[in-house]
């Protein structure tokens, strides 16, 4: 089962944040390549949350190329990569960066003091799924 | 039966009810389309319920029309109980009766009545059937309600509060059977809350009642979309807030106030900066600051006209 969980009053649409969990999943290989997500109306179920809601959810991520669809046969994790150019990419990320910047000098970082915060939070996120990978063939033993 | 998906599966149209001087309904119109939940929302008072009795054919619209599945409720009260599903507020059931019991009572009404399916969600729901309905749990006792209202399959299913006065897992357990109802067999639901995280969840459409009158009608997609909330400094304290473009409910005092506005994003946000605003902080406003904004108070909270 996966963990998600969803808070409504928070001010993130909830698709956004079944969207932002199921990013980090797949990017700490919690979910692996070409296994199945949950059935729509399972996790909805599950979540409690209105059935077009996750619908939206995956489809979302399916425009961003993180899963793709079996016809009549659910939703599964793609092996990798994206369908974006890398200028789409480079647009898309460039958004982020510009808020955290922003919020950066808000709170008194600089954009050295960022960048390594950055490097810092790759790093936790390399040993999460580099853990995640070991349980994993320590379950498959 | 509307197969087609473009018939409302319930359409109400300038439905005014009164008792006596007081108004409980007034002008109210709104549609269901079919497969979608439909979130009720308002106060005690504004007029939820004695809107569910109308769908009901409990009460005969003194002024508008209501149909549900194409059918005047008041006038064909038997076809029509055949198709909805109904748990209220109040869960009144037989208190002597066994679960059992109550389930074999049921049945004899309905003859699409599914005793598989019934049985099974006993199971789910974790009823024992020789308990007594007078020795059961608020949480049992709605959940009971429910399994009765869905045991015969009908296309619509209606909810007077359904999580009214119980604690947090029982009603989850009961909005995860509403949601897998909906999911699995296509049901169309309108129900009532004043839970708007509740809503927020599960409803495909809101409409907000204050005062007997629709405050809001939309898809939850679009009050999302179209509503903001923004933290809003100025550079001096500020006695009252200014007109602004969009502007539909501010909180607040002196330098710093939250701003919640409706419509052209782009365009509140020149408006805040044209009377002196920077703006701190955006985000999406929940359902229950959208509800503040549209009910508790209509703009500054003064009297609306």
């Amino acid at each position: 089962m996966l963990h998600l969980s969803i808070n409504p009053g928070d001010g993130v649409p909830l698709y956004l944040q079944l969207v932002q969990q199921l990013k980090h999943l797949i990017a700490t290989g919690r979910v692996r390549p070409d296994s199945e997500l949950p059935p729509v109306r399972v996790l909805a179920q599950q979540l409690v949350i209105n059935p077009n809601t996750v619908v939206r959810a995956y489809r979302e991520l399916e425009v961003a190329g993180l899963v793709y669809k079996r016809r009549g046969a659910g939703t599964y994790v793609s092996a990798k990569g994206t369908p974006y150019t890398d200028e789409e990419c480079r647009r898309i990320l460039g958004q982020r960066i510009e808020a955290l910047l922003v919020e950066g000098r808000h709170l008194g970082f600089d954009a050295d003091k960022i960048v390594k915060l950055v490097m810092e939070c790759d790093r936790d996120l390399r040993r999460e799924t580099a853990r995640e990978n070991a349980n994993e063939e320590g379950a498959q033993v | 039966m509307n197969e087609q998906g473009t018939e409302p599966i319930i359409a109400v149209r300038n439905l005014s009810c009164h008792f006596g001087k007081k108004v409980a309904l007034d002008g109210v119109s709104f549609e269901v389309r079919p497969g979608r939940v439909f979130g009720l929302v308002g106060e005690n008072g504004a007029g939820k319920t004695t809107l569910m009795k109308h769908l009901l054919g409990a009460l005969t619209p003194q002024q508008g029309s209501v149909h549900v599945l194409g059918i005047e409720p008041t006038r064909n009260p038997a076809t029509l109980l055949s198709k909805i599903g109904y748990v209220s507020e109040d869960r009144d059931m037989p208190r002597w009766m066994r679960i059992k019991e109550l389930l074999r009572y049921t049945q004899a009404f309905y003859p699409d009545w599914d005793q598989a399916y019934a049985e099974r969600m006993l199971g789910q729901l974790r009823l024992d059937p020789n308990a007594k309905i007078r020795a059961l749990s608020r949480g049992e006792l709605a959940k009971a309600g429910l399994l009765v209202a869905l045991s015969h399959k009908p296309p619509v299913l209606l909810l007077d509060e359904p999580s009214s006065g119980l604690d947090a897992v029982a009603r989850r357990e009961i909005l995860a059977v509403v949601i897998r109802s909906v999911a699995e067999e296509g049901r169309t639901v309108v129900f009532s809350s004043h839970l708007l995280d509740e809503v927020e969840r599960v409803a495909d459409d809101v409409a907000m009642i204050h005062a007997g009158k629709l405050a809001l009608l939309m898809s939850m997609d679009e009050i999302r979309a179209t509503h903001h909330r923004r933290i809003v400094e100025f550079g001096k304290d500020l006695d009252a807030f200014p007109e602004a473009f969009g502007v539909i409910h501010v909180e607040g005092e002196g330098r710093e106030w939250a701003v919640v506005s409706h419509g052209d994003a782009a365009a509140t946000r020149q408006a805040l900066e044209a009377i002196g605003g920077k703006i701190i902080e955006e985000s999406t406003p929940s359902l229950d600051a959208v509800f503040v904004a549209r009910v508790t108070g209509a703009r500054s909270g003064e009297a609306v006209a």
